[in-house]
């Protein structure tokens, strides 16, 4: 199996890791901060940025693609906010009228734009082209590694994802205290200075890097699965933060890595003579550990209901929509 | 370019009339939308006073707090933290928000919030070390709640949350005290131990500025008030200002005129009972 691995899935999986772990970490933020949404929101919009930019420049230079969704991203979000203070409306709304129009002007700009040249298709938008970056220089083996020449070969998505699940380890431990003032009392962290809404549009700009840089590997399912399902799954698995995001990490490391080989051969266990989607494969597993966790987690009836067994608690007022709309006043 | 110099200006007369105030807003303006929610609010706050904010529901009261602070912006207005800007005395100020304000499901101990008030002396690129933890144990301990250290701040009682958060402003060591309700929905031995650690710390020097909605317990709990409702009624010297007059002025009839005569102080001299 060993060179046959290399060549064929050693990569894929890597990159499959790559993007779940960077895009739940940053999850694990939006989850807490009710933004989940954002996540959806962004990747959906990668495309009419990336269109654009091919619109714009006539090829998909990854350089281009990048930019243009980021661009895109950022508007996307500064659009929200504009529908959601002009409109008065709750963010949930404004974010779903944005993304969706957004992404529907997209899915139009593909169609008129000659792009029958290139690879940019509805289908590779959403679900990606995991299992073609293969690393034909591995040919060798597991020795490959060791290889320049070789390395030089990987598929350019591999180092980029490196890249950016980096920068986002680094954001997280640069602004932690910061998050996490931010997150859990928006207000409180204005009057001491850690600067919530800078913060905040940080966070929501390095959500818009992690879903551009994987929108192309992997497609957009995989990126809204995994800023939702292993954050949530770990909320479920604990009551502290650090620990939280070392549960969202584990489980999608498992959700890549399981992923992808019961894609590759879960149906021919079954019988069947073909593979299925890598990338939706992957995004399923997410949710099923995610159903798992609510059916079992630990602390799956939340600390409230603990508190209230105890003694009733009184007025608790819904302020899930104000925290939201706390952290989106960008 | 000549406007926020003008501006500038305006807030530096302002720091020099009142250099000790702690807290000193001019002509503060705040509106939602077209709705004014505070109207050109004059208000010096004394030094070492215990100082109650009272008002309707609606009447801006918090939203009095969170503009003098820069967390709400305010349409017009200056403010001056101890005769300076708000931005270079904010480190002086320990804000308490509302505790229905944040979820208290958040994955944290009862310690990391408390160490949230150390936010800025960790420093940036910084995390909480051994010192810092004691330095949180030992806030909590003042408000009684030390044995909830390591507790999940979600199974705590209302009373305890807000202890919590009172434990969080003494972390940050400030010399003005500004809360929000902090005395709202929490049990009789809550209430008796947050007031116990508010006059200690009135009494080392500090200044307290509450918003508060029990008018019964005001002439017991401060010494000055201010009475808002979208734009002030009055200022000034519990004893002098809380009358009944003044109350039916800030609640505009809605207060039982039995009720305002039972807890405003004024002809029976109720200061003396003090």
């Amino acid at each position: 199996m060993g060179t046959d691995f290399v060549v064929l899935s050693l990569v894929p999986i890597t990159i499959g890791i790559l993007v779940c772990v960077s895009c739940a970490l940053l999850g694990n933020f939006l989850v807490l901060r009710r933004q989940s949404l954002i996540g959806d929101a962004v990747s959906h919009v990668v495309l009419p940025g990336i269109v654009g930019a091919f619109i714009f420049t006539g090829t998909v230079a990854a350089g281009a693609m990048l930019l243009g969704a980021g661009i895109a991203a950022v508007l996307a979000v500064l659009l929200i906010e504009v529908v959601r203070r002009v409109g008065r409306v709750e963010p949930g709304a404004a974010m779903g009228v944005v993304f969706t129009t957004l992404f529907a002007a997209g899915v139009l700009l593909l169609e008129q734009s000659d792009t029958s040249s290139v690879h940019l298709d509805v289908e590779h938008a959403l679900y990606g082209n995991l299992e073609s970056l293969i690393w034909l220089a591995g040919g060798a083996g597991w020795p490959a590694l060791l290889d320049p020449g070789a390395l030089a070969a990987l598929p350019p998505q591999l180092p980029r994802l490196a890249l950016v699940t980096l920068a986002v380890v680094v954001f997280l431990l640069v602004f932690w205290k910061e998050l996490v003032i931010g997150t859990f009392d928006a207000t409180f962290a204005e009057s001491v200075g850690a600067r919530p809404g800078p913060v905040g549009f940080a966070l929501i700009v390095m959500v818009a890097v992690a879903a551009v840089a994987a929108f192309d590997a992997v497609g957009s399912i995989i990126v809204i699965a995994m800023f939702i399902c292993p954050p949530a799954a770990a909320r479920l698995m604990t009551d502290r933060l650090v620990p939280q995001l070392g549960w969202s990490v584990a489980f999608a490391v498992v959700s890549a890595i399981a992923g992808y080989v019961l894609a590759g051969y879960g149906p021919l266990w079954l019988g069947a003579a073909y593979s299925v989607s890598a990338a939706g494969m992957i995004a399923t597993v997410a949710g099923l550990i995610l159903a798992l966790a609510c059916l079992a987690g630990p602390r799956r009836f939340g600390t409230r209901t603990a508190a209230r067994r105890r003694r009733p608690s009184p007025g608790r007022a819904s302020h899930h929509q104000s925290s939201i709309s706390n952290s989106l006043q960008v | 370019m000549s406007a926020p110099t003008l501006i500038a200006d305006h807030g530096r007369t302002l720091g020099q009339s009142h250099p000790d105030s702690p807290l000193a807003i001019s002509g503060l303006t705040v509106s939602y939308g077209e709705k004014p929610v505070l109207f050109s609010i004059d208000f010096v706050v004394p030094k070492g006073a215990m100082v109650a904010i009272v008002g309707p529901n609606g009447a801006g009261k918090s939203t009095l707090i969170k503009a003098a602070l820069g967390i709400v912006p305010r349409v017009a207005g200056e403010v001056t933290v101890f005769g300076a800007p708000y931005e270079k005395a904010r480190h002086r100020i320990a804000y308490v928000p509302q505790r229905a304000s944040v979820d208290w499901d958040f994955p944290a101990t009862v310690r990391d919030v408390v160490l949230m008030g150390l936010y800025r002396e960790i420093g940036f690129l910084r995390f909480a070390g051994r010192r810092h933890r004691e330095k949180a144990l030992a806030c909590l301990e003042r408000v009684g709640m030390a044995a909830f250290a390591d507790r999940q701040i979600g199974q705590l009682s209302g009373g305890q949350q807000q202890r919590v958060f009172l434990a969080r402003a003494l972390a940050q060591e400030a010399d003005l005290y500004v809360m929000d309700e902090p005395f709202a929905g929490v049990d009789a031995a809550t209430e008796r131990a947050i007031i116990a650690v508010l006059k200690e710390l009135n009494g080392a020097g500090k200044t307290i500025v509450c918003v508060h909605h029990d008018l019964a317990t005001v002439p017991d709990y401060f010494d000055h008030v201010l009475l808002v409702n979208v734009r002030k009624i009055a200022d000034g010297p519990v004893a002098a200002t809380f009358t009944s007059h003044n109350l039916q002025a800030t609640y505009g009839g809605r207060l039982a005129a039995a009720h305002v005569e039972e807890v405003a102080v004024g002809r029976e001299a109720a200061g003396e009972g003090r």
